[in-house]
């Protein structure tokens, strides 16, 4: 097994290699087909790669400061979707207190309990303690009017955002034998896999779609893209196997079972967005949306990984 | 000193405003303002005229000058630093009766200087639950006085949800500034007339269900 680093660093070219790749792909398709900018698929493409660009740079620069970096950049994370989140739900008035505790209390304790690494009580402050303290300071201030519903729906919002998403980060707390200083690779594993899945469904499905797999709820997505898309990112998780403590055998289990959560995530959250009359979450990314829109598949698919790889790998 | 300092404060409320709120500004068709104009906007929070001041290009923000009680704004050292010092605040006495000088020609000075001025028509924060209260007669009286300056609605959407009255701690959502078309007063127009369709032009703007339809 070759050193921690030395893996990183050829992950890195790889990702750099392709994002060249996808940004020559880019240039010539605008050069031929949209060179006033007037083709709006190419123009978004574009946007996409030049916003994958600074995410993929981001995310090495956390990789590089370490354990403190990628805990900074989650928590970030967290907290630029939890104001998304946050501005589409019906708060009222008296959800005030509730809410600052969230952001400014509950955001950042789970991450701080992460940096602690005790996975104890890591595992349990939100969906125990929050979950009962929240509607406790909400009904403190006596406005009955929804109360369930705004109750539910600011724990939903700390649950997605805050509590899965900080389960990326988390996977630097497993104690796997024989991988010491390695799991930084694991996010790297999760990141590569979920995000190549979102990518290749939407080629293959621009390729290849005819049929729309749920039109409800997000009518650009089809079969063909679903099939296409979990099926290379699967093989893809396969040989990505060297970065893992998995067998190529299991890794490819492993990103099977995170892009098929990372799918239905992508779902879920899309039946928000269309029940709240919006087609995206926010404007942070270009070409993308907001954050939640490139975070929805990571969101339900780290908790599942990370508990997997902990039941079974882990002393 | 004392502008270095002011200089320094308007920087970190910017930013500020920037983390909590991730204001994005929606423009017209016609694009950025470019000549001197009186934005008018709703007022539901202290924070308004911040956030349009957030929005606005650095060069252009120079010359945008809010209008401000000074009632509120004179009340103590601090208000009075950051209303004048930092915002360069156009401070008109709202009550009548502590009147020195009369606050459209207060306003219409501000312009003939050569600033644009950000002005909320309805007198005071909004704290009711309709999304637009009447106009006081502010913005007919300025529209007579300077009748060749553009008038520009802006609404400004979920800031009251941030910060609502009586709170002191921000929550951070996304907040938007949407910009009308501009409009002027007609020739011969009748104040409630004149009233009425500056306002209805702003209130064009609300956003529905939390997003605009443009």
């Amino acid at each position: 097994m070759t050193d921690a680093r030395a893996d990183m660093l050829l992950l890195i070219s790889g990702i750099g290699g392709i994002l060249i790749l996808a940004s020559l792909v880019g240039y010539f398709l605008q050069r031929w087909l949209s060179p006033n900018g007037s083709n709006a698929a190419i123009e978004n493409l574009n946007a996409r790669i030049n916003a994958w660009w600074i995410m993929a740079i981001l995310i090495a620069i956390a990789f590089v400061a370490g354990r403190i970096g990628v805990i900074v950049l989650f928590a970030f994370c967290s907290f630029a979707a939890l104001r998304e989140f946050v501005t589409l739900i019906n708060t009222r008035r008296a959800d005030h207190w509730a809410l600052a505790t969230a952001f400014f209390v509950v955001l950042p304790l789970q991450y701080f309990l992460l940096w602690s690494e005790d996975y104890g009580i890591f595992a349990v402050f939100i969906p125990v303690y929050t979950f009962l303290l929240m509607p406790i300071i909400t009904v403190l201030r006596g406005d009955t009017q929804r109360f369930l519903i705004r109750v539910a729906e600011v724990q939903w919002a700390l649950m997605i955002c805050v509590y899965c998403a900080s389960h990326v980060p988390a996977l630097l707390t497993l104690r796997i034998p024989g991988y010491e200083g390695r799991n930084v690779l694991l996010i790297a594993f999760l990141i590569i896999v979920v995000q190549l899945s979102d990518v290749l469904q939407y080629v293959w499905g621009k390729l290849f779609g005819r049929t729309k797999i749920a039109p409800n709820l997000s009518p650009s997505k089809t079969v063909e893209g679903f099939v296409g898309g979990v099926a290379s990112a699967t093989l893809i998780g396969a040989s990505l196997w060297w970065i893992t403590p998995f067998t190529p055998l299991q890794a490819g289990a492993m990103a099977l079972i995170i892009t098929l959560m990372g799918f239905f995530g992508g779902l879920v959250m899309s039946a928000i967005k269309r029940d709240r009359g919006v087609k995206d979450w926010g404007h942070l990314i270009e070409g993308h949306g907001g954050l939640i829109d490139r975070l929805d598949s990571v969101v339900f698919s780290a908790p599942v990984f990370f508990h997997l790889t902990r039941y079974w790998w882990t002393l | 000193m004392k502008a270095l300092f002011a200089k320094l404060v308007s920087i970190i409320v910017l930013l500020f405003a920037r983390a909590v709120t991730a204001v994005r500004p929606i423009w017209d068709e016609s694009g950025l303002p470019s000549q001197q104009c009186v934005y008018f906007a709703n007022h539901s929070s202290h924070g308004d005229f911040i956030l349009i001041w957030t929005v606005l290009p650095p060069r252009v923000r120079e010359n945008v000058r809010p209008v401000a009680g000074a009632d509120y704004w004179l009340k103590s050292k601090i208000n009075a630093f950051i209303g004048r010092d930092v915002f360069n605040a156009v401070l008109i006495q709202r009550v009548r009766e502590e009147r020195d000088a009369d606050p459209v020609t207060v306003m219409a000075n501000a312009l003939d200087e050569g600033s644009s001025l950000i002005f909320f028509p309805e007198g005071t924060r909004n704290l009711t639950d309709t999304p637009l209260q009447p106009f006081k007669s502010g913005l007919f009286h300025l529209a007579s006085a300077r009748p060749r300056i553009d008038l520009i609605p802006v609404w400004i959407a979920n800031l009251n949800r941030v910060m609502p009255k009586g709170e002191f701690v921000p929550i951070p959502l996304i907040c938007t500034v949407t910009f009308g078309a501009p409009l002027r007063i007609g020739e011969g127009e009748t104040k409630d007339a004149f009233i009425e369709r500056a306002r209805n032009a702003l209130l064009a703007l609300a956003p529905i269900n939390g997003e605009t339809g443009r």
